[in-house]
């Protein structure tokens, strides 16, 4: 699968109250989440991004609370993937669970620019920039996750094993 | 192979008699917990997986404790999500308005998680049960929903690192302020994935309140769990308190460390975290003038008893600055009474603070405490992330208790030795 969009370029230590604050989570609606997703961190983002989009952040990606709310606001976004330096760890169990397909690049978290065009193969977590030409590698899931993955997330393959 | 504590207690859940570092396994759980924030999109996930019955109805926890007493009709229909699920399917430990508390102080108080045990909540906080020689970590409302249904989650072994503090602690440095200077040392990813135990005598002297401060906040600096092996300390708190049988692991003396890092406490001040990141501490006498229009005194992490005990201290017969709102809040109910039959809560109404009903409330901006634009705040809370408390462009300063019981008396931060 491939994933195809613009690069939104974030800082380290991007922070689940900067993806979706504390004060939205009086609901876990998708399409609610997604309108607030960012909205004080970045302001100048918009509000949803275009379908593909693409996050790219530095170290620590999504660090603080367990909010499942905080991926489900990012993959309702409209957002196709994040790539990141380093994920807090709670964050990195969230998006497989969820299915918000995240890749460790600590090359293109340093190279990619705001505004570059990515195309990332899901399966072999090659990402080429479109923009300029350069292509770089990250660490593929453990089997293990990729096993939630092909089963369609953590809930499938749960309900499997009860079977 | 020799074998951490938080190793040891990962392989006695996965039936294992030895687990590395790195490995993938499945673990039984003693205890899986959920929130009013994260347990109704848990129990969403729990419907669609078909499961007819949670595994066991006494080793679910229900807590509502972030937006409650409910703040608004939104925030009412999470929670009565999770109170309709917790009586169709008759969980035990439900707690109600009337009897709740924060979750981190609630369930150790309760004898819900006691010295061995392996706990997971969704809440990034859960990693506090660790003060009673327990693995506990924070996971998403996925991760809990499969766990309600199975009694078991994967986990990756993590590597350890060990934290050793030799020495006496100064006069009003508390086990918050060793956690707030090892943030600032190693940064917000210094123990990334990682569990973190703390040892030395330092420790060994820490009492058990100061324990749960110091786990607490393991997952401020990006670790999976903290942990500090149990002694008599952890003993005396869980004798006939604990409701199922406990039982205490040790490190090897020869077990593998991924770091150790060794500190001098007696070099160790007051630490206060400057905004947006817990690891910009630096300690209280260093702080410059910084104004402030709130102070916090409650939380997971110091919202237990000897933290109010702490605040009353410096508290007793002052009066707040006039330019300050105070807000005190109990961890539980129980340690509301508690506080109420020392004389505390007097002490702190007299000083002209407000004291609240056990809630997450202002930690996270929810309710109770907000910010405005351009307000600062001292709070013995976890996290000073942007908008943390209110507006993103207010500020949150975190110390303990004593710390910013003083900062509330002089209206700036302030040591507690500045209003003796």
């Amino acid at each position: 699968m491939e994933l195809k969009g613009r690069a939104w370029k974030l800082g380290a230590d991007v922070d689940t109250d900067a993806i979706i604050p504390a004060r939205y989570l009086t609901t876990s609606d998708p399409d609610e989440l997604a309108a607030h997703c960012m909205e004080d961190a970045e302001p100048s983002f918009p509000v949803g991004f275009k379908a593909g989009d693409i996050f790219v952040a530095g170290k620590n990606f999504g660090c603080g609370s367990s909010r499942e709310h905080a991926p489900i606001a990012i993959k309702a976004a409209g957002v196709s993937c994040v790539i990141a330096r380093t994920f807090a760890r709670i964050f990195y169990r969230n998006a497989f669970n969820i299915g918000l397909p995240i890749f460790e690049s600590p090359e293109a978290a340093e190279d990619v620019r705001d505004g570059d065009e990515l195309a990332v193969d899901a399966d072999t977590g090659t990402i080429k920039n479109l923009t300029t030409g350069r292509i770089y590698k990250s660490a593929p899931a453990p089997p293990f996750m990729q096993e939630i993955i092909a089963a369609g997330g953590l809930i499938n393959y749960v309900s499997a094993k009860l079977k | 192979m020799p074998m951490t504590i938080t190793e040891k207690i990962l392989a006695a859940h996965a039936g294992r008699e030895q687990v590395v570092p790195g490995e993938l396994i499945n673990a039984r759980v003693d205890l899986v917990l959920g929130n009013d924030i994260t347990a109704p999109v848990a129990i969403r996930e729990f419907d669609k997986i078909g499961a007819a019955v949670v595994f066991d109805l006494e080793r679910v926890a229900l807590v509502p404790d972030h937006f409650t007493p409910n703040k608004d009709i939104k925030s009412a229909e999470q929670s009565k999500i999770m109170r309709d699920f917790a009586r169709k399917h008759k969980i035990v430990n439900y707690f109600e308005v009337g009897c709740m508390g924060i979750e981190h102080c609630l369930l150790p108080e309760q004898g819900l998680v006691g010295p061995g045990d392996l706990v997971i909540g969704a809440d990034s906080h859960t990693c506090t049960y660790g003060a009673l020689g327990a693995f506990s970590t924070g996971m998403g409302s996925t991760d809990i929903a499969a766990a309600m249904a199975l009694g078991e989650i994967w986990l990756k072994v993590p590597e350890s690192i060990k934290f050793v503090f030799e020495g006496e602690l100064k006069p009003w440095v508390s086990g918050k302020d060793l956690i707030l200077y090892i943030i600032g040392q190693i940064g917000v990813d210094g123990a990334l994935y990682k569990a973190m135990e703390f040892t030395g005598s330092t420790i060994e002297n820490l009492s058990i309140d100061g324990r749960f401060s110091m786990c607490n906040m393991a997952v401020e600096a990006g670790a999976k769990n903290g942990i500090v092996p149990p002694d008599e300390i952890t003993r005396s708190y869980v004798e006939g308190r604990c409701r199922r049988p406990y039982k205490f692991y040790q490190s090897d003396p020869d077990a593998a460390y991924a770091k150790i890092y060794r500190y001098d406490t007696s070099k160790i001040e007051p630490q206060v975290a400057f905004p947006h990141l817990p690891e910009n501490s630096r300690a209280v006498s260093e702080a410059g003038i910084v104004e402030i229009d709130q102070s916090v005194i409650g939380s997971c992490t110091n919202g237990r008893i000897e933290d109010l005990r702490a605040a009353a201290k410096v508290l007793k017969g002052k009066k707040v600055h006039k330019n300050v709102r105070p807000i005190i809040f109990p961890g539980t109910q129980e340690i509301y009474l508690q506080a109420l039959a020392e004389g505390l809560i007097e002490t702190f109404i007299r000083a002209g603070a407000a004291v609240s009903t056990p809630t997450c409330g202002p930690c996270l901006g929810g309710h109770m405490g907000i910010l405005a634009d351009g307000e600062r705040c001292i709070a013995t809370t976890n996290r000073n992330f942007v908008g943390r408390m209110g507006h993103p462009g207010s500020e949150v300063y975190l110390s303990n208790p004593a710390v910013a019981a003083a900062s509330a008396i002089l209206g700036r931060i302030a040591g507690p030795w500045e209003v003796e």
